[in-house]
């Protein structure tokens, strides 16, 4: 190793006179604060980071959630109360987004909601499958597993331009389906269809990352129990429904709750390949959000502010829900170590 | 090839190929298509030249027109392959055309020109690797830039967030003072405040501190990262705190324990926080978004979003900048694969 992380000569030159640049005050900022102190300075600028671009932006959106106008600059914003909620909430009946005085949110509110469930049912399932075949004894396990895994590093950009190009009306797919004797479509411009492919594309996007974390659970699996199992003569269903399901419970309902965190704020994949059309098909909340806040004319900070509030309402409840599943396996792993 | 046999059939060490392993290669098998082919065929894609590009059905390897080049012209000519009026077939290259009359010409005898009805020509075709697609990116879109800024933004904030970081576990790791397990839960609780939901009074922050249409504002929100913090001081633990002690028994400052010490030691926790910040940055989108309206300081991710919406005619240009895109991620994740998938399954963090 040549210096920290093991870098060449020129840039460990810079890294070395960062270094004598940076020694002389954080000298003296020891002799003033004493040792275990100076602990504050190394930690002082992430604080400084997070309390900038995390906590201070949470207080501003219940500022701006509870003002009006189009101002940006909070002093400048009239307190109008829960007017923003009350403007989004409004609707003569909730379970038809038309009669909603923001109709647009409320679609989008449902889509998300179609959206999430569709999309992590059968997420979780194929990630399962792949996870479960993944773990056999196969025979280039490593490249399997980066195949799966490679979309997952793809941008979202990059991911909804592959797919606009396949699914375009003299794309690929048309041709395929015509060549076997069936019908093309215009799968992006027709809003079931759409909707379909959204998921697709978001299932093939983000499986390998949730294909991952189910594999390292069923490794964690011993494997006495299966050499047990075998040796009664189990079938391979019940090896499966009695062994490998119950231990690997925790690990499916944590992936579980992250891919609905996940789901809930899906945005980018889905703005570039469909931009939330046709019509509103394929809208959901974040990007409800984005247009309100930057994209109309007359911007509508404090709509989007509430609609960022309730959409952080749901994600606390999952995340909540996460904290509990993560708890309860955790005490479920450590009580079968014990056992 | 006996060997090449018993490779692929080994099993779950029963001898015996069931339908259990028919099933796994199988599904693999498509996994493999379905998993790579998208990519696969926008790479394949990406080196067709515009007009192969419109064809349907499309072909599945790049092929153009053939063309010539023919004595006083500039410009190499299209070939065709020509029904003449007697019956020959044979292959021409095209001078001129005036609606459906062609002017053809043999190009091994450039002097003899022949008329042709369009109807009794179809083009020759032949491989080509229009590989103009990925040079004239350069010239004609200033990719160049955008190429710039988002290696810029990607590398600066990387360094700045392996440094933030690194001094935050430092100190979670090292030290024992008041108010220490305060900010870890401070910092952990970061993880549940998603982005999006911050994205509104974010901007509002970024524009007070003029960092709007800067790439700086896209890096100075992200370097303080909870999971990189996580990541790093769980590493450092495992340093033994003799090492620090020894050193300051040297009169080494607290700061240069860090530097030449704690820092070099946790080279293999910070390569992973390296390889996760830059994908991170590398695919940035909504943040940018907000954050770089003005064109010239866009990154590729910006750009290719902006392109699919202008020139949706030129998918020559686009497909080629997507694959351009692409690329580093493919590279690093190949060169990387083990350490990527490892640090995920460890950490649980994307």
């Amino acid at each position: 190793m040549r210096g920290p992380g093991g870098v060449g000569a020129w840039p460990g030159a810079a890294l070395g006179l960062a270094f004598s640049v940076l020694e002389a005050p954080m000298r003296a900022l020891q002799r003033l604060l004493g040792v275990p102190r100076i602990g504050w300075v190394f930690l002082a600028p992430n604080l400084v980071v997070l309390g900038l671009f995390t906590f201070l932006p949470i207080a501003i959106d219940f500022h701006y959630a509870f003002t009006g106008g189009a101002q940006l600059l909070p002093a400048e914003r009239p307190y109008v109360g829960a007017e923003n909620f009350a403007t989004l909430f409004e609707c003569t009946n909730h379970l038809d987004p038309s009669t909603c005085r923001k109709d647009l949110f409320w679609r989008a509110v449902y889509n998300t909601a179609a959206f999430a469930v569709l999309q992590v049912a059968s997420m979780v399932l194929f990630s399962l499958v792949t996870a479960l075949v993944l773990n056999r004894r196969i025979v280039g396990r490593g490249f399997f597993r980066g195949v799966f895994f490679y979309p997952v590093l793809l941008s979202p950009v990059v991911v909804a331009l592959i797919w606009k190009w396949i699914l375009q009306r003299e794309g690929v797919l048309n041709a395929l389906l015509q060549a076997a004797g069936g019908t093309g479509a215009e799968w992006l411009n027709t809003g079931g269809w759409a909707f379909s492919w959204v998921v697709v594309v978001s299932i093939w996007a983000h499986m390998g990352f949730y294909t991952l974390i189910l594999l390292a659970g069923l490794q964690a699996i011993p494997s006495e129990l299966y050499e047990a199992a075998e040796m009664d003569h189990a079938s391979p269903w019940r090896r499966f429904s009695r062994i490998t399901l119950p231990l690997l419970m925790p690990s499916l309902l944590i992936v579980t709750v992250l891919a609905l965190i996940r789901a809930v704020q899906v945005f980018d994949e889905v703005f570039v390949l469909t931009g939330g059309g046709p019509g509103s098909a394929t809208l959901f909340v974040v990007q409800f959000i984005y247009q309100t806040a930057f994209a109309e004319s007359i911007r509508l900070y404090g709509i989007a502010a509430a609609a960022s509030l309730v959409l952080a309402a749901a994600l606390l409840v999952l995340t909540l829900a996460q904290l509990r599943v993560s708890r309860r396996s955790a005490e479920g792993a450590s009580g079968g170590r014990d056992a | 090839m006996p060997s090449l046999r018993t490779l692929l059939t080994a099993t779950r060490g029963r001898g015996r190929f069931d339908w259990t392993d028919w099933f796994t290669y199988a599904y693999l098998a498509l996994g493999v298509v379905l998993m790579f082919g998208p990519v696969v065929w926008l790479v394949l894609s990406s080196f067709k030249t515009a007009a192969a590009l419109n064809e349907f059905p499309p072909r599945l390897l790049p092929y153009g027109q053939k063309s010539v080049s023919i004595a006083d012209r500039a410009d190499p000519a299209p070939v065709f392959r020509v029904r003449l009026p007697d019956g020959t077939v044979r292959e021409m290259a095209e001078l001129r055309r005036i609606g459906i009359q062609a002017t053809m010409v043999d190009p091994a005898r450039p002097d003899d020109p022949v008329r042709v009805n369009i109807r009794d020509r179809e083009p020759v075709r032949e491989l080509h690797v229009a590989t103009e697609n990925y040079t004239r990116i350069f010239g004609q879109f200033d990719f160049a830039r955008f190429l710039w800024n988002s290696v810029f933004i990607t590398v600066i904030a990387t360094i700045i967030t392996l440094l933030f970081n690194a001094m935050a576990a430092f100190a979670l790791s090292k030290y024992r003072f008041r108010g220490r397990k305060a900010a870890f839960l401070v910092i952990l609780a970061t993880l549940m405040i998603p982005p999006t939901i911050i994205l509104v009074p974010n901007f509002l922050v970024a524009s007070t501190l003029g960092l709007l249409n800067s790439p700086w504002g896209v890096i100075w929100p992200a370097v303080a990262t909870p999971t990189g913090v996580f990541l790093l001081r769980q590493y450092m633990l495992t340093i033994p705190d003799e090492l620090i002690d020894a050193a300051r028994m040297d009169h080494a400052s607290e700061w240069r324990i860090f530097w030449r010490i704690v820092l070099p030691l946790s080279a293999p926790a910070l390569a992973v926080l390296a390889i996760f910040s830059v994908m991170w940055r590398w695919n940035d989108f909504l943040w940018p978004l907000v954050v770089l309206s003005k064109t010239e300081t866009f990154t590729l991710q910006l750009a290719l979003n902006a392109f699919q919406g202008e020139l949706t005619t030129q998918w020559h240009y686009l497909l080629a900048m997507t694959v351009m895109t692409l690329l580093p991620v493919t590279v690093v994740f190949a060169l990387l694969q083990r350490y990527i998938t490892a640090g995920i399954a460890s950490a649980g963090v994307k």
